[in-house]
């Protein structure tokens, strides 16, 4: 302990460790901590009138979990919420890989630069302005529908937004390109490019090439990308409001539902299992790559 | 045709086909701003108009949630850089035995959806302090998690730093602070400004946190998420064309400036 504070006051002065203490003991005690338990309290609590609370029936209770379980319809958008997610992740790895390669060992110079700025430009425009635009697309009178009618491959509007939500799952993956594009940029771009090359003129073909040679090594960039991904179509409101109909009901509308009846503790408790999921996800993905937590940071 | 050609043509194929989906929606929207058809819509086309700027620029509340994007951007700049600055300094600099430990939690609000940073930062605020929810708790809930990103974006740099170039310093008799302005603070400003820049566009942008964090107030992603939901209206659609061009401008010159440089440095 000792050591430690010499430690910090060679390196840092006393104003720094007190700026160093003000700042991240902030962030960590009330902003991260703190708010995180009064969550987890209010979730184990009953819901009462204000005169109530701190009475007799202010116990703990773990009737706010029991309820996302007893509740079909809430169990049923739980487990769709989740495989939906997968299945945006799936799909934003598979359009997202190719031009992360692309990118990362074969574009170069203005080509190059040119590739980025269209990838970036558009995530500078509002998440649920991007949205919309996949609204105007899907709706029932959207363009898609008056495509496929004016081609007579249907003959009545196909509703997108019911249903499994195709529309939500289309506008996520659109929505969170970036977030799996980055990661695996990051991880392909650290490739020694020779490898590529090497394994080239012994014959391999590209699929073995990207098989036993970039996916093995981009697998922490993977892992960040669909962590990410997973995590921002778990959690998203915007895209399940916008595109999706009643009938396609996302978790965190739910948990939206609870807070406008001022149900704070179903609320609090739904939340905190969107956030085990989340956590629950991580572990297997660094379980499936077999990356540590400090790898992906990177 | 050899199977070079094949997979140079399928790769061809696959970035026009890419791109056109990354654009084609932006284009759609675009078009819709300038159909005077009350509802959204590219067809049937009404003729063309600029009513809806007109509609757009005429809403109090448009001005109102902007002017509060402003100011709670404003706030998470100056709280989320200092934060990330200390804890730079902290995890890069001393050795202690709960460092990933510590490392993995302030990473953790990066890695958790944002609506529950916005929940449990409403309900810390207003039972701790009974401070209930509005552009306090939105700026605090936003910060929690860009202080994260602001984190990773200064400790790159600092990773790079050279140390003994303070050791001198310090040998020298140089004070902690003449080595903090005149040494570190000096190689760090890019990454500082980085994360500055990242802070204002992640709080800008901003909509899940806010949306349970923020109470009755409006910041600019709520009042575009409000009004999506309610009466569709194409002044949305123009508002989208404003966030297109100033984006595609502020690119331009980017992109302007950094060839200059290029020059300016090649001559």
């Amino acid at each position: 302990m000792r050591n430690h504070w010499q430690d910090a006051k060679r390196n840092f002065g006393a104003i720094g460790i007190i700026f160093i203490l003000l700042t991240v003991g902030s962030w960590l005690i009330f902003m991260i901590l703190l708010p995180q338990l009064i969550m987890l309290d209010f979730s184990f609590r009953p819901l009462l009138p204000l005169r109530k609370l701190g009475g007799p029936e202010d116990v703990y209770t773990l009737k706010n979990y029991i309820v996302l379980f007893s509740t079909p319809l809430h169990r049923a958008i739980f487990f769709k919420t989740i495989w939906s997610s997968v299945i945006v992740t799936s799909v934003a790895l598979a359009i997202c890989y190719p031009i992360s390669y692309y990118l990362a060992k074969i574009a170069r110079g203005a080509k190059f630069s040119w590739l980025m700025m269209g990838l970036i430009v558009p995530y500078w425009i509002n998440e649920l302005l991007r949205l919309f635009a996949w609204q105007l697309i899907l709706a029932d009178a959207g363009i898609l529908n008056q495509v496929l009618m004016g081609l007579k491959i249907v003959s009545d509007p196909i509703n997108f937004r019911a249903g499994n939500g195709g529309a939500v799952i289309m506008g996520m993956a659109y929505a969170y390109i970036l977030f799996m594009v980055f990661p695996l940029y990051n991880a392909i771009e650290s490739l020694d490019t020779n490898q590529v090359d090497a394994a080239r003129d012994l014959g391999a073909s590209w699929l073995r090439i990207h098989r036993r040679i970039v996916i093995p090594h981009a697998k922490p960039g993977i892992a960040v990308g669909c962590i990410m991904t997973f995590m921002l179509a778990a959690g998203s409101i915007a895209a399940p409001q916008l595109l999706g109909s009643p009938s396609s009901f996302w978790f965190t509308q739910i948990i939206y539902t609870n807070f406008e009846c001022a149900n704070w503790n179903q609320g609090a408790a739904y939340a905190m299992v969107l956030a085990i999921l989340c956590l629950i996800f991580i572990m297997i993905m660094l379980k499936i790559f077999r990356v540590s937590l400090k790898e992906l940071a990177k | 045709m050899n199977s070079k050609n094949v997979i140079q043509i399928v790769t061809a194929g696959y970035l026009v086909l890419f791109f056109v989906y990354l654009f084609l929606p932006l284009v759609f929207m675009g078009i819709v701003a300038f159909n005077s058809s009350s509802i959204p819509q590219v067809t049937p086309w009404e003729g063309f108009t600029l009513k809806w700027f007109g509609e757009l620029f005429a809403d109090d509340q448009m001005w109102r949630s902007l002017f509060n994007s402003f100011v709670v951007a404003f706030f998470v700049i100056i709280i989320s850089v200092p934060i990330g600055l200390g804890a730079t300094l902290l995890l890069t600099r001393m050795q202690f035995k709960a460092r990933d430990g510590l490392y993995a939690v302030l990473v953790s609000p990066i890695l958790t959806p944002g609506i529950i940073l916005g929940i449990s930062t409403f309900l810390f605020w207003d039972r701790a302090f009974r401070i209930s929810g509005g552009l306090w708790t939105a700026i605090m809930g936003q910060a929690t998690f860009i202080s994260g990103y602001c984190m990773l974006l200064i400790m790159a740099r600092a990773q790079r730093f050279d140390r003994t170039q303070e050791d001198a310093a310090f040998d020298l008799g140089a004070s902690h602070r003449q080595v903090f302005w005149k040494i570190t603070l000096p190689f760090l400003r890019p990454a500082l400004i980085s994360a500055a820049a990242l802070a204002f566009m992640q709080s800008f942008e901003n909509y899940n946190t806010t949306l349970f964090a923020i109470g009755f107030k409006q910041t600019l992603p709520i009042f575009i998420g409000t009004k999506l939901r309610q009466f569709i209206s194409p002044a949305m659609n123009a508002l989208a064309v404003i966030f297109i061009v100033l984006t595609i401008s502020g690119a331009a010159v980017y992109e302007f400036m950094r060839r200059r440089e290029v020059k300016a440095r090649n001559t």
